[in-house]
């Protein structure tokens, strides 16, 4: 077996390392592996225009960015940060505690594409997120971004190990279809209950963080106030 | 029926719209690469069908040029300050949540109507694709409600779209152009290779340590091709069935569905699956690309570990 194909990988593991654009790095690795494999060019920008062809529902998210605009225009995430601010005991860790349930809740039901980076995050998690701590004091740009990207990543957890636990789900049925040509025959509903055990792991170990998050967002915020009372790169409340 | 092809001219509509709105945007110095840019992205959702493979593959060459050569930059739509937002959020109080509401509420009570009352029988719509549809008409409500409620300028939905979609920029395609370097990937035989070698690293006779090595093979072939679907019929092909299933006897459900979340573990640790950790970055607008990554690796290693556990101690009870 030739290992020369894995040379695409090499090119796509280094490309990220040196954050050349991903764009670049994506052809590039695709055209070499491609042709390492014995396609003629014209044949890998073909394969690649097909492929980029079959993917296009990836793009029809993109759909909401005019209401989310829309909103933004009239105010909504100084509406949700507003409305943070205006509950007790509201904190990053237990508003996004929330959110995971939520998210994982919906997803296990089948309804992973109601929410999401686009339709959520960006307009409500993310700023009430940042608003819940900025309850404790001001932020730094690097520990706001700190915040928003914890809002994106406990809407991926919750969808990763939510959707699983839903039977008419992609995965599911690729595992059952996979399993099912070497002979192992698997109703999609026994797959979905073995998804359960993860998804609480899931839920305990990222709400953990999440709790702790606050805790360690709390005392960091605390010293930085004590060490410097005038942070230069402020975020306005 | 209602299916993909509309939802392709909706979302080719606002491409195309915002590549003629960024043509004209004066204070974008690279305003026709923007119009370029999002110009084939419309020709792609609208034409695709018709212009064959290989004019789809000069797409993909057009948007990687455009985006790697640092040909695409950011117009400046025109909207409201930060200081009006604070008062027109004051102003309208917690009914703007309503319209934002509207979207995920539609794409939910569509979805279940559709699955669990008659009227998915009534078949409008195509098979597994009612998400989408009920998302987009979602959308059409949301817009109407705003339209009817605040009376913004006409084109402000276009502008808004672009106002978003510049500060995404290239974020926006790249997961599509990772999908389609997995199905190049998958054509040069990849996965067999990575087949071949994880089978090798395994130690003969511990059922423990088979388990470790399909897990953490799952994950990094995830990182490596960006999804978990690619890494699975592989691992499974290697590992998963000839050995923990068909040799030590393991229950074939876990091994398939607790494998795959292993799979999902890898997914979070990687720039390769795009849409979500590098899009959310750029969506957020951090300042690090892959501060999404670093917040969700602690999760993923230790969710991995768990992961191993689940595998070990359910399947071979």
């Amino acid at each position: 077996m030739s290992y020369l194909p894995l040379l695409g990988i090499l090119i796509v593991v280094a490309g990220f390392a040196l954050r050349l654009n991903p764009m670049l790095v994506v052809t590039v690795a695709g055209l070499v592996t491609g042709m390492l494999a014995g396609m003629s060019l014209p044949e890998v920008i073909a394969a690649f225009g097909k492929a980029f062809n079959d993917n296009r529902i990836i793009a029809i998210v993109w759909i909401v960015l005019p209401v989310i605009g829309m909103l933004e225009r009239h105010g909504l995430q100084q509406r949700a940060a507003a409305l943070i601010r205006s509950m007790r005991g509201a904190t990053t860790g237990r508003l996004l505690l929330l959110y995971l349930a939520y998210r994982q809740i919906t997803a296990a039901i089948g309804l992973h594409s109601t929410a999401g980076h686009a339709q959520t995050v960006r307009p409500l998690v993310a700023p009430m997120a940042v608003a819940a701590a900025l309850a404790h004091g001001p932020l730094a740009q690097e520990e706001t971004d700190k915040v928003k990207a914890m809002a994106a990543a406990t809407d991926n957890v919750g969808l990763f190990f939510g959707e699983d636990v839903f039977f008419a789900i992609g995965s599911i049925v690729l595992i059952q279809q996979v399993l099912s040509t070497y002979g192992h025959d698997l109703t999609p509903l026994q797959l979905a209950l073995w998804a359960i055990p993860s998804a609480i792991a899931a839920f305990v170990i990222h709400g953990g963080r999440l709790l702790l998050f606050d805790r360690r967002s709390s005392s960091s915020v605390a010293v930085a106030a004590s060490a410097s009372p005038a942070p230069v790169d402020r975020v306005e409340p | 029926m209602i299916g993909l092809p509309l939802l392709y001219v909706l979302a080719g509509a606002l491409f195309g719209a915002v590549a003629v709105r960024s043509a004209f945007d004066r204070t974008n110095r690279k305003r026709l690469g923007n119009a370029a840019f999002w110009g084939l992205m419309a020709l792609s959702l609208l034409a695709g069908d018709a212009i064959g493979d290989f004019g789809n593959g000069l797409i993909v060459l057009g948007l990687a040029g455009l985006a790697g050569f640092g040909l695409v930059g950011r117009g400046a739509p025109v909207t409201t300050s930060e200081p009006e937002r604070e008062v027109l959020s004051l102003r309208l109080g917690n009914r703007l949540f309503l319209p934002a509401l509207i979207i995920p509420v539609t794409a939910m009570l569509g979805t279940l109507a559709w699955n669990y009352t008659p009227l998915g029988e009534a078949g409008w719509i195509e098979p597994k694709r009612e998400t989408y549809v009920f998302l987009a008409l979602g959308v059409v409500l949301a817009l109407g409600a705003i339209f009817v409620w605040l009376r913004p300028p006409l084109l402000a939905p276009v502008e808004e779209g672009r106002r978003l979609l510049d500060a995404i920029g290239w974020a926006a395609v790249l997961p599509q152009m990772l999908a389609a370097l997995g199905a190049v990937f998958a054509a040069a035989g990849v996965g067999d290779i990575v087949g071949s070698m994880a089978r090798a690293a395994i130690p003969e006779g511990s059922v423990f340590l088979t388990v470790v090595v399909f897990a953490l093979g799952m994950a990094l072939f995830t990182m490596v091709m960006g999804n978990a679907f690619a890494a699975f019929p592989v691992m499974a092909a290697a590992i998963g069935v000839p050995l923990l299933i068909e040799d030590y006897g393991g229950d074939a459900a876990v091994i398939g569905a607790v494998g795959m979340l292993a799979g999902f573990c890898g997914t979070l640790l990687t720039p390769m699956a795009a849409n979500f950790n590098l899009v959310p970055a750029a969506l957020l607008e951090l300042k690090d690309q892959y501060g999404v990554i670093r917040a969700q690796a602690p999760t993923a290693l230790l969710l991995l570990g768990a992961n191993i556990a689940i595998l070990w101690l359910a399947a071979f009870r």
